[in-house]
């Protein structure tokens, strides 16, 4: 590879990447990321492989991984160009047919088009599909296309060419205000102003600087920056050199986690072929800008994703924050300005500086801009990736991207912004979602998790069991997130198992609101986010637990008890067999009845009962 | 040398002193279990949070980690602050009500009922012990291990280290692990004693008790401080 040293070697290198790929071959991309790899991504990629190979095609038509394409419910995907067919669920078995269809008529698989569950109709083309409809993909827009370990691909998206402009072009104090004035805010979930982050790092005189990208994302059910680093982490590098440029840092880190290896091998991948093009190291295309990134994995505390923990952790030491200020921009790593920014900030910057501040600044609400990625899980037909605008409702998210409730449920509540976000109810339903709405309404906008909960969920025991993920990942150094994370959670197992009482609740407010109001890091003040937000709208399903000792989601163990519906019971004898305490009592052809005395309440009974005799009381 | 204003009072320090540093200069009592003269500020016991007012509003910071800057404004007994610091009381108290310390503390910053079931915890992890080992003594016998309610004070691989010289400085700066007053006829989870006896010579602050630092009550009263109940005293004191 050649080392580039100018902007203009630069662009001959894009356009030579460019008339190799101006063939007509088809190509088969197949999504590679983690979720699709679960589902059997690189089997696909092996049998589409063979049946070219015995199709004697292998040299006319191209095969190729690629990154996420968030709609990982319907995963494995893949895409056939030039057409832009899209298929989902794809398996080994279908390698033959899509690759028949690719070479010879070209008419698509028709069982694996995408089949619209409100029309029935099938789908061709991916934009055409609802999920992604509403979507505007401006970070995750080239994943689909580009292979991740191959820099060439990213060469060929204009990748790079925001950078060199910057370069040529403009100068940093340029490059800060192109920020500002995009109104670009912290996506690690803060919201901070990104700009004047950057002018504060940019105007301490003290050297040298750093700067970080932080992809420590811990949030159960997250898992958009994993995406965007295993699909496209030129993206984030080119972003980071742009941020170095306008603070003028020459060095960098990357903390990620190291349970995502398949983002770790991309970036590794990603570094040195950037440091092969000379896109990272010394005179970077020649304009004397010294840049390098280094990659540090965690060891595994969801705490270090707050910015002190994580330079603590950077330094070798145990990952614990410090009290702000000083914030890291003052003294951060090794006790120089340090610029921390989250990867889908990071990611964001090029396509600022592309397209102009005023096209970010026109998405988006008056003080929340651009484009914001969620992870739609939980109780919902469509779980995947979504990047919407800002402002963008939550019906518009649940009902239209998301295709709705299964099963036909009712939507009860959900939850935004990771274990330390809020439950919002379905009355909030037409809450526009941006920064100071979500804050408002006892939530936040976090790292972007969104779990959605049908009536099935119980609020109390949803409250408990966020608190005992705290409780786990509290670093303990500062005494209310300790000792108050398990307090929390103590009172709210006693209210679950049936043993609240009615004094419980003023103390569950009051100490929430103490542990929000003194705790040392973002960790602590966001704690009990969970049981101030279900007190605040699910008041009255705490009152039930603690009055009536009732659940009424029929969640809580201690509350509910199992039985035999005597006019249902076929007497199959399927339940007696899964159940493991002996408990269900009953001859075969008779009606069964269960000792609630041995019963251990696990529910297996419930599942394999074909005439719905179980009931839950 | 930055400016700053604490209650009110305007006061000019040398940079580098800390908020807790200047308030205590001004003879403002701001109570902490985590901080010693001769330690680096820690800023985990969170029973030094003030009041920093900026234009957008107020939020709570720990007095001993805040550098004192130009045009600084604190408040250090505001009504958002007594409440937190009254509530964390309540729950250094449940935690480990048998320290003295935290007792007089819970006494005087007006902490009157207990809602938290007791722990007896022998350790609040205010790491005076780890720092007063790694700063004064120089040997670094001790830190933490663990992570969240794991966390303990310990030695590496829980073998008493080499560098360990039993010199005890560790068990002499121990906020929790002294024995609380005696007298009380029982010992509840909240000792109060100090409330129930009041002399002339005690002031009260609001519904907070007098700001001797340490609190004798205890020891002075003795005997006789379960005699009076808390309502007459407070009518008795009024009369005073």
């Amino acid at each position: 590879m050649p080392k580039l040293h100018s902007v203009r070697e630069l662009e001959e290198v894009r356009t030579e990447c460019l008339k190799q790929s101006k063939t007509s071959k088809p190509c088969l991309t197949v999504c590679a990321g983690s979720g699709c790899q679960a589902a059997g991504a690189l089997d696909v990629l092996k049998g589409l492989r063979v049946a070219l190979e015995r199709a004697g095609m292998q040299d006319a038509v191209d095969v190729k991984s690629t990154g996420c394409h968030g709609f990982c419910e319907k995963g494995p995907l893949m895409i056939v160009w030039p057409e832009g067919t899209f298929y989902n669920r794809v398996t080994q078995r279908d390698a033959k047919d899509i690759v028949a269809s690719a070479t010879n008529g070209r008419k698509p698989v028709e069982r694996l088009l995408y089949k619209d569950p409100t029309t029935g109709e099938r789908v061709v083309r991916e934009d055409e599909v609802p999920f992604y409809a509403r979507q505007q993909r401006v970070l995750f827009g080239n994943n689909g296309r580009i292979d991740p370990k191959n820099i060439e691909d990213y060469f060929r998206v204009g990748g790079y060419q925001t950078l060199a402009t910057v370069l040529l072009l403009k100068t940093p104090e340029d490059v800060i205000q192109e920020i500002k004035r995009s109104g670009l805010r912290g996506r690690g979930g803060a919201g901070f102003p990104t700009g004047v982050k950057w002018e504060v790092c940019r105007a301490n005189p003290a050297q040298p600087k750093y700067i970080i990208c932080n992809a420590d994302e811990g949030d159960p059910g997250a898992f958009m920056d994993r995406s965007l680093l295993e699909g496209n982490p030129h993206s984030v590098l080119e972003g980071m050199i742009i941020g170095a440029f306008a603070m003028g840092a020459n060095e960098g880190y990357i903390y990620v986690r190291a349970e995502y290896p398949l983002a770790v091998e991309h970036l590794r991948v990603a570094i040195r072929q950037a440091e092969e093009y000379g896109l990272l190291g010394q005179d970077i295309l020649g304009s004397g800008t010294n840049f390098k990134i280094k990659l540090v994995q965690g060891a595994g505390a969801f705490v270090c994703g707050e910015e002190t923990a994580l330079i603590a952790s950077i330094e070798g030491r145990v990952g614990e924050p410090h009290p702000r200020p000083p914030y890291p921009a003052q003294k951060g790593l090794r006790g120089k300005p340090t610029v921390i920014n989250n990867v889908k900030t990071w990611a964001s910057v090029p396509q600022i500086i592309n397209r102009g501040a005023d096209w970010y600044a026109a998405i988006g609400t008056a003080r929340s801009k651009g484009t914001m990625v969620f992870s739609l899980v939980g109780k919902i037909n469509n779980t995947g990736l979504v990047e919407v605008p800002m402002g963008i409702t939550l019906r518009e998210m649940i009902y239209e991207i998301g295709g709705g409730i299964p099963k036909g449920k009712k939507l009860k509540a959900v939850q935004i912004g990771g274990p330390s976000g809020g439950c919002l109810p379905a009355s909030l339903i037409d809450l526009p979602i941006d920064y100071e709405a979500l804050t408002q309404a006892g939530s936040m906008m976090g790292s972007g998790g969104m779990v959605v909960m049908d009536e099935d969920t119980c609020m109390v025991d949803l409250a408990r069991y966020f608190m005992e993920f705290l409780e786990e990942e509290s670093c303990g150094k500062c005494f209310p997130c300790r000792e108050g994370t398990q307090r929390l959670r103590e009172i709210l197992a006693r209210i679950c198992a049936g043993k609240g009482k009615e004094e419980d609740l003023p103390v569950l407010e009051e100490m929430s609101w103490m542990i929000k109001e003194t705790s040392l890091c973002g960790l602590g003040q966001t704690a009990p986010n969970p049981v101030l937000t279900t007190l605040r709208y699910f008041r009255d399903e705490y009152e039930t637990h603690i009055r009536e000792r009732r659940c009424p989601a029929k969640v809580c163990r201690e509350l509910i008890a199992y039985e035999i519906e005597p006019t249902l019971c076929d007497g199959c004898h399927a339940c007696v067999q899964v159940c493991t305490t002996d408990a269900i009592l009953g001859e075969k052809k008779k009606v069964h009845t269960i000792d609630s005395g041995k019963c251990i309440k696990c529910g297996a009974c419930l599942e394999v009962c074909q005439p719905k005799a179980v009931l839950v009381t | 040398m930055p400016k700053l204003k604490i209650n009110g009072i305007e006061v000019e320090v040398e940079k580098g002193t800390t908020v807790l540093e200047a308030a205590r200069f001004l003879g403002l009592p701001i109570p902490t279990l985590c901080h010693d003269d001769g330690l680096t500020p820690y800023g985990a016991c969170r029973l030094c949070l003030v009041e920093v007012f900026n234009s957008r509003g107020s939020r709570l910071v720990s007095a001993c980690t805040l550098e004192a800057e130009e045009g600084l404004v604190v408040e250090t007994h505001s009504a958002r602050v007594e409440r937190a610091r009254k509530l964390i009381l309540e729950m250094y108290v449940a935690t480990s009500p048998q320290s003295k310390t935290i007792q007089d503390l819970a006494s005087r910053y007006g902490v009157r009922e207990c809602r938290l079931e007791a722990k007896n915890k022998d350790c609040i992890e205010c790491g005076l012990c780890v720092r007063i080992c790694e700063q004064q003594m120089m040997a670094g016998a001790i830190g933490f291990a663990g992570r969240g309610l794991h966390r303990r004070v310990a030695c590496a691989f829980n073998i008493t280290s080499p560098l360990c010289r039993q010199c005890g400085t560790c068990l002499y700066i121990c906020p929790v692990c002294e024995q609380r007053c005696h007298g009380s006829a029982a010992e509840t989870t909240l000792c109060n004693g100090c409330v129930n006896f009041a002399t002339v010579c005690f002031q009260s602050y609001d519904n907070a008790m007098c700001f001797l630092d340490p609190c004798h009550a205890c020891e002075l009263a003795g005997p006789f401080r379960k005699d009076v109940p808390i309502k007459l005293q407070a009518e008795t004191s009024a009369k005073s």
